[in-house]
């Protein structure tokens, strides 16, 4: 439930208090969205948006920890990979 | 590539988690996962496949579209038939059926009915169609509430006249509770719908988790998330813990959006709420409160109905977890995407629906 | 002549007409001055004489025949045009079967009070693609609707090509083993309309993928063993791979990542929670081949513009007749189904 993707806020287009709104780039789509819930968002953060608002700052020193720890696993495990690989194509192959 | 998405889709460490989840895996459990779009997830992936044998997934109630109430449905086609009415909804509702049709085909018979991607499209048309009612129907858990109570807020600013919404929100917690104080109740430990918890905070899941003395994980939405809310779920039942922890920790924090809460809270209030296939769960749904009544578009189109669902659809059961969508005598044979008989089948999202799309593999029934 | 055509001035007097009124589709004295100064200079050919059918030929081999209608909002988009679309669509359903797009058909109705200037683009637009695909426009017919009982402008045409060859290419001809090859990067056209809808739209820089396969195609018949082509059109590649595994009662399977698709074509389906392999193409097809023939047929590919990122995404194996499964890198499978309609964005 509840598609949201992160994107970029490029610009701020509006600062009103009850209505602040910015520009979001999604891996080079811009879309308008409603900021006014992220008050301390400025450009060059992600922010999470679902339907046209932005639910929250995303923690991008928390996200970058997880995506280092994420890339030394798969470096350790490329010789493993395959034999996973080999494993799941045994099995796809059953049908 | 999507920054902070399609690096969660790596593969070698998804299979690195889950031959740890081999390591640790002991003993037998359970493990419901709340969220539809995390079922799908799931299965798209085929994470659910490569889980030690000894879990099983339990896919719950949290898809909005599935859980709407055939009367709901059967309102807003009404209001959608009204002349001098456009009728805004998102994407998801178009299709599923009320008690004789959806809402697409109502747009056949000549109803304005109109997709829109945030609920402020919908008053911004109703700025420009002064002449005209716009409705928008409202649905959603608490991630869309905030984008709903603000566009309301923001047509009271306005001072709008012409703009309602049909209301049919739902929350999460009490449907957990409700799970779990069932007697049938098989669920020993949850993954929490990341983006409701990216509203809410998850501080009402730690008293969950306290007095039903079960694991809470928050979980997010992509493979290493949801391989990695396995993980720390089974470990807790395994420990014999019963906390609630946060694997989503770059999306969610404890007390979630203060901000978004305290406007959902002005807007709206907790009522009752009949979720379909599964009842009426008490306090469990959202309605505009006394200051924002004027839009609610029940009562300005004064329309009341009371349906009866139909029996022989178990999709109360699948969304409880008690039954998986292989164990109807029905499913693929007269219930199928194109022609669903219950809720569970119609949302891409939907138990049965996933099932129909995933697991209809010769061979890899089970 | 040439110079005439490609200016952007609309040969009918604007302050005079300067919108489609019932009288240019009544056969009197408006219609022949749109055939006249509109319709026969933008798509000069000795067959349009003003007689009513075109006499063809002779041919050297079979005929193939085609026709498609065009509807699409808006009229002009990034890549392309109704026009352009209109030409190329009729003549990718031709190259398809592996025939040499020779003849169409062009008729309009056109919605009273349509803007006479953009008619003129669009027929403008329509003289360039036929040119550039080796057509001629042979035959037409304009009919005017009331005011707001049509959505500005319909197209539709109908094509005749000439098969110079005795080889069937049909989805009957697929077979177990086949490798399946398309083109290139898939669901720009249907995101680059969606971005310009009314409550959904986006900025990007998506355009269509809109373009004219006749080219290649004709390549790949001469040089490699071809049992079947299809274009990507409506429905995407999900609504292309199950129409032809129906017909042949074979079973596909396909590689999820092997299957190119642009950054901000993905980043758009994301936000709307829509899945490329269902959105609609204009000018990517998938060939089925014999193994042996595979690599041949994607270096020929790649050596076109329109196809430089072709690529191998699957084969036809064994398994349930009539159906089609993908693959991802973490050993999920996915059955492919059809929409039962346009696939709509979605929330959750």
């Amino acid at each position: 439930m509840c598609l949201a993707i992160p994107g970029k806020i490029i610009q701020i287009t509006q600062q009103e208090k009850d209505n602040r709104l910015g520009k979001v780039n999604f891996a080079g789509v811009v879309k308008v969205v409603n900021l006014t819930y992220v008050p301390q968002a400025d450009v060059g953060d992600y922010v999470t948006v679902h339907v046209g608002f932005a639910l929250n700052v995303m923690d991008q020193h928390d996200a970058e920890l997880v995506i280092s720890h994420l890339n030394s696993v798969s470096e350790q495990n490329e010789a493993k990979l395959d034999k996973v690989r080999q494993r799941i194509q045994k099995r796809s192959g059953r049908s | 590539m999507i920054k902070y998405v399609s690096e969660f889709r790596n593969v070698q460490a998804v299979h690195k988690i889950l031959k740890d989840l081999h390591g640790i895996t002991k003993h037998s459990w359970s493990i419901m996962e709340i969220c539809g779009g995390q079922t799908h997830a799931l299965l798209r992936y085929g994470i659910d496949e490569l889980l030690p044998k000894k879990i099983t997934l339990l896919h719950g109630p949290g898809c909005p579209v599935c859980v709407t109430p055939l009367e709901k449905i059967d309102k807003a086609i009404y209001i959608a038939r009204q002349s001098d009415v456009i009728f805004c909804s998102f994407g998801d509702m178009l299709r599923v059926p009320g008690s004789h049709l959806d809402l697409l085909s109502a747009k056949a018979e000549g109803a304005d009915v109109r997709i829109v991607y945030s609920p402020m499209d919908a008053l911004k048309i109703a700025g420009e169609n002064p002449h005209r009612r716009v409705v928008f129907f409202a649905v959603g858990f608490e991630t869309t509430v905030p984008a709903i109570a603000m566009t309301v807020h923001r047509a009271a600013t306005l001072k709008m006249k012409n703009f309602y919404l049909l209301v049919s929100h739902v929350l999460v917690p009490p449907a957990i509770r409700a799970l779990l104080a069932a007697p049938d109740n098989r669920v020993q430990g949850f993954l929490a719908a990341g983006h409701v918890c990216t509203v809410m905070g998850y501080e009402e899941y730690i008293a969950i988790s306290k007095e039903f003395k079960i694991p809470i994980v928050v979980t997010g939405f992509e493979p290493y998330d949801l391989a990695m809310g396995i993980f720390m779920c089974v470990r807790q039942l395994e420990n014999g813990t019963f906390k609630t922890e946060n694997e989503y920790t770059r999306a969610v924090a404890r007390q979630g959006n203060v901000l978004a809460q305290d406007l959902m809270h002005r807007v709206f209030k907790v009522v009752d709420r009949k979720w379909r296939g599964i009842g009426v769960i008490p306090q469990s749904g959202l309605d505009l409160n006394e200051h924002y009544a004027e839009f609610d578009a029940e009562t300005a189109f004064n329309v009341h109905l009371e349906v009866q669902e139909p029996e022989e659809c178990i999709s109360g059961l699948v969304l409880q977890g008690v039954k998986k969508p292989f164990e109807c005598s029905e499913f693929a044979k007269r219930c199928t995407p194109d022609h669903p008989l219950g809720a569970t089948m119609v949302s891409t999202e939907g138990a049965c629906a996933a099932y129909y799309r995933y697991k209809m593999i010769d061979g890899d029934k089970k | 002549m040439t110079q005439d055509i490609l200016s952007f001035q609309c040969p009918i007097p604007l302050d005079e007409y300067p919108y489609v009124v019932m009288g240019h589709g009544g056969g009197g004295r408006l219609s022949h001055q749109l055939i006249e100064q509109m319709i026969a200079p933008a798509l000069k050919n000795p067959y349009l004489d003003g007689h009513d059918g075109a006499v063809l030929g002779p041919v050297d081999g079979k005929i193939a025949y085609t026709t498609d209608s065009y509807v699409v909002n808006p009229l002009f988009f990034p890549g392309g045009d109704i026009g352009k679309l209109a030409v190329y669509g009729t003549v990718n359903d031709l190259a398809m079967c592996g025939a040499l797009p020779r003849y169409l058909s062009l008729g309009f109705i056109i919605e009273e009070g349509f803007s006479m200037n953009t008619l003129w683009k669009i027929l403008v637009s329509i003289g360039i693609a036929a040119r550039e695909t080796g057509v001629q426009v042979v035959t037409g017919d304009t009919k005017v609707v009331d005011k707001n009982k049509g959505d500005g402008i319909y197209i539709n045409t109908s094509g005749i090509g000439v098969v110079p060859h005795n080889l069937r290419i049909a989805p009957d001809q697929v077979k177990t083993g086949d490798k399946i090859i398309i083109s290139g990067d898939i669901g720009r056209h249907g995101m680059c309309i969606m971005s310009q809808r009314e409550g959904l739209s986006f900025e990007s820089d998506i355009s269509s993928d809109c373009a004219p396969l006749a080219g290649v195609t004709a390549e790949l018949v001469q040089n490699v063993n071809v049992h079947c082509m299809r274009d990507l059109t409506r429905g995407g590649l999900v609504s292309a791979l199950l129409e032809i595994a129906g017909v042949s009662k074979t079973y596909m399977e396909i590689t999820e990542e092997h299957v190119p698709v642009n950054s901000n074509v993905a980043g758009a389906c994301e936000i709307l929670g829509l899945d490329p392999m269902h959105v609609a193409n204009e000018g990517r097809f998938i060939v089925f081949v014999p193994p042996v023939d595979a690599q041949r047929t994607v270096q020929i590919l790649q050596q076109h513009d329109i196809a430089q990122h072709a690529r191998i995404i699957g084969t036809v194996a064994n398994g349930t007749p009539g159906s089609a499964v993908a693959c991802n890198a973490f050993g999920g499978r996915r059955i492919l189904s059809m929409f039962s309609g346009e696939q709509l964005p979605r929330i959750c």
